[in-house]
């Protein structure tokens, strides 16, 4: 059995009388390729925020990393990385400055950091292109460079909300080459989408409604247990 | 020019399920007569060039569909047609009127929801639609037959500021703001992007309720799935139209021979069949890859033979019908 980075026990998020998340419970192996939907407000982002530390939990237990939520928090934010598609680069920093940038957050050493960026640099092809601004690079670039710097850290978790959105179909399907290769080197990757056919592309899928978790399984069991012929049935199926 | 209802076929099309994209909505019948028409339009913003040379003509109760990714040149092009920025170059039309010369009066028949949520956050619900409706010199209750299937889902929180309500309710309200003065043309700017795929659904189910009700309506969206909802579409790439056409013609024109193949480790299996000489793409799509052989001339077994001799097990290859997705990636390789 593979290592839990993530655990959760009966976590429970109110806001005054809402409930956001409705005991929760899952947890999320190591090198696993984790989908988490759901409808719009059900749930979704204060779960992610409580996951990456943001956000205490109003009752239950989490762990990530295999650090405590409530006491570890720092140590939470260490080993995992975030990106989404609204916040991911500085625009108006360089490539070279924002790897420094986040270098310097994540304590990553200057000489270990030269090492590093050479090969992301040489990974993604764009060598020449360091002392660009970000704001002058292809959305594509953009994506991916957020991405690997989001891993820069050698994070055991990286939290990706909605990380293909507005990206033409294959540049969509490029990233997704990346968060396989990363899933490769045993980084868990944890991932919001609202593209069903990316669903299919999980090792295992939840879908939460109304806060809590409605089914968790493998794309193919889902589809199995609901009579569905592809994710996007089973999703309509649950959320509807 | 008043507010004629133009027969737009008196069947509401079925919607297709936004994802599964099996069902076409029909072309628009008995339409001949342009609501929209864009000629030769360019756009440049200092050294971005966000639109090339568009042409394009939306019918009278057509709907219509800008489908692209960011950059395309999609919201550029909507502003110009909504009379908020000026062309460099080229010619455009709204109900008949020139988007520069005729604006006042365009900016009365038309209603607009840009991508951004522009209402008042610090306004109710119900202050924001009396707002629009005094602005465009009616009453709520005047058009209320228009708005209600929307309005009534968001009535119960009609004393709640714009700014708190959920992101479905802003939408809502913002396409209940934009219809209030009874437009001849809607225009919706990425309304479903960010929105899971049962909103998604139920958004392209009123849009086609405001279509039967006479309006003309042009819509953009990043989702490829959502262009067979529409009667015509243009796919856009980087300030280009690369084609326009109904949904059902689009795919019929794909001429490639295309695959669908699925083995135990898709992983591999897509890394295995890039590296394969005779392979020209191999995309995810779902649960399947879609592959391309060099020139069409590559046969189903020589692909599994190929993976079987990678140890591929569980393997499946087989013809497969192409998408919207796929005519657009073979359009950008062009």
């Amino acid at each position: 059995m593979k290592e839990k980075v993530i655990e959760v026990r009966n976590l429970v998020k109110k806001f005054g009388s809402f409930v956001a998340n409705d005991h929760l419970n899952f947890d999320v192996y190591q090198g696993e390729i984790f989908g988490f939907l759901g409808a719009n407000g059900a749930g979704k982002t204060t779960a992610m925020k409580i996951l990456c530390g943001l956000s205490a939990p109003t009752s239950g237990e989490v762990k990530v990393g295999g650090f405590d939520i409530y006491t570890e928090t720092e140590k939470v934010k260490r080993n995992i990385g975030y990106m989404s598609q609204k916040f991911s680069l500085y625009e108006d920093m360089t490539i070279a400055e924002n790897i420094r940038f986040f270098s310097g957050i994540y304590g990553i050493s200057p000489k270990e950091r030269k090492a590093k960026q050479e090969i992301l640099l040489k990974n993604l092809d764009i060598e020449s292109s360091k002392d660009s601004l970000i704001r002058s690079l292809p959305l594509g670039w953009k994506q991916k460079l957020a991405f690997s710097v989001a891993i820069f850290h050698d994070p055991k978790i990286v939290f990706l909300d909605e990380p293909t959105g507005g990206v033409d179909p294959i540049t969509r399907r490029k990233f997704w080459d990346l968060i396989y290769e990363t899933a490769d080197r045993g980084i868990t990757v944890f991932v919001t989408t609202h593209y069903m056919d990316e669903a299919e592309y999980c090792n295992r899928v939840s879908i939460m409604n109304d806060g809590r978790i409605e089914a968790l399984d493998t794309p193919e069991n889902l589809k199995k247990q609901y009579g569905a012929k592809n994710m996007d049935e089973v999703f309509l199926k649950i959320a509807r | 020019m008043t507010n004629k209802i133009i027969n737009s076929g008196s069947e509401l099309p079925s919607c297709g399920g936004v994802g599964g994209g099996s069902s076409f909505s029909p072309p628009v019948e008995g339409a001949g007569e342009a609501a929209i028409s864009v000629q030769h339009i360019s756009k440049s913003y200092k050294e971005v060039q966000a639109v090339r040379d568009i042409s394009l003509e939306v019918q009278k109760g057509e709907l219509f569909g800008l489908i692209g990714p960011d950059g395309a040149g999609k919201t550029t092009l909507m502003r110009i047609l909504m009379t908020l920025l000026i062309p460099d170059e080229g010619h455009a039309t709204m109900g008949g009127f020139d988007v520069v010369k005729g604006y006042k009066k365009i900016r009365k028949i038309v209603g607009y929801m840009p991508g951004r949520f522009s209402l008042y956050q610090d306004l109710t619900v119900e202050e924001n639609l009396n707002f629009f409706a005094t602005v465009f010199q009616t009453t709520v209750a005047e058009n209320y037959d228009l708005i209600h299937d929307i309005y009534v889902q968001i009535e119960p929180f009609k004393n709640r500021l714009a700014g708190k309500l959920s992101g479905g309710m802003k939408q809502k309200l913002a396409l209940s703001c934009a219809l209030i003065h009874k437009p001849e043309i809607l225009v919706l700017d990425e309304p479903t992007t960010g929105v899971d795929a049962v909103s998604r659904k139920e958004f392209w189910e009123m849009l086609k309720k405001l279509q039967a009700k006479g309006i003309t309506i042009l819509v953009s969206t990043p989702y490829m799935d959502e262009a067979t909802l529409c009667n015509r579409v243009a796919l856009m790439q980087k300030g280009k139209v690369l084609n326009i056409d109904t949904p059902r013609k689009l795919v019929e024109n794909y001429t490639r021979k295309l695959y669908a193949i699925k083995s135990k480790d898709m992983h591999r299996l897509i890394l295995d069949l890039r590296s394969y000489e005779k392979t020209d793409s191999a995309y995810a799509f779902g649960e399947y890859l879609h592959v391309t052989g060099k020139n069409d001339e590559v046969e189903a077994s020589e692909f599994e033979n190929f993976l079987l001799k990678k140890n591929h097990t569980e393997l499946q290859v087989f013809d497969n019908e192409p998408g919207i997705e796929d005519v657009f990636m073979e359009l950008m390789n062009e």
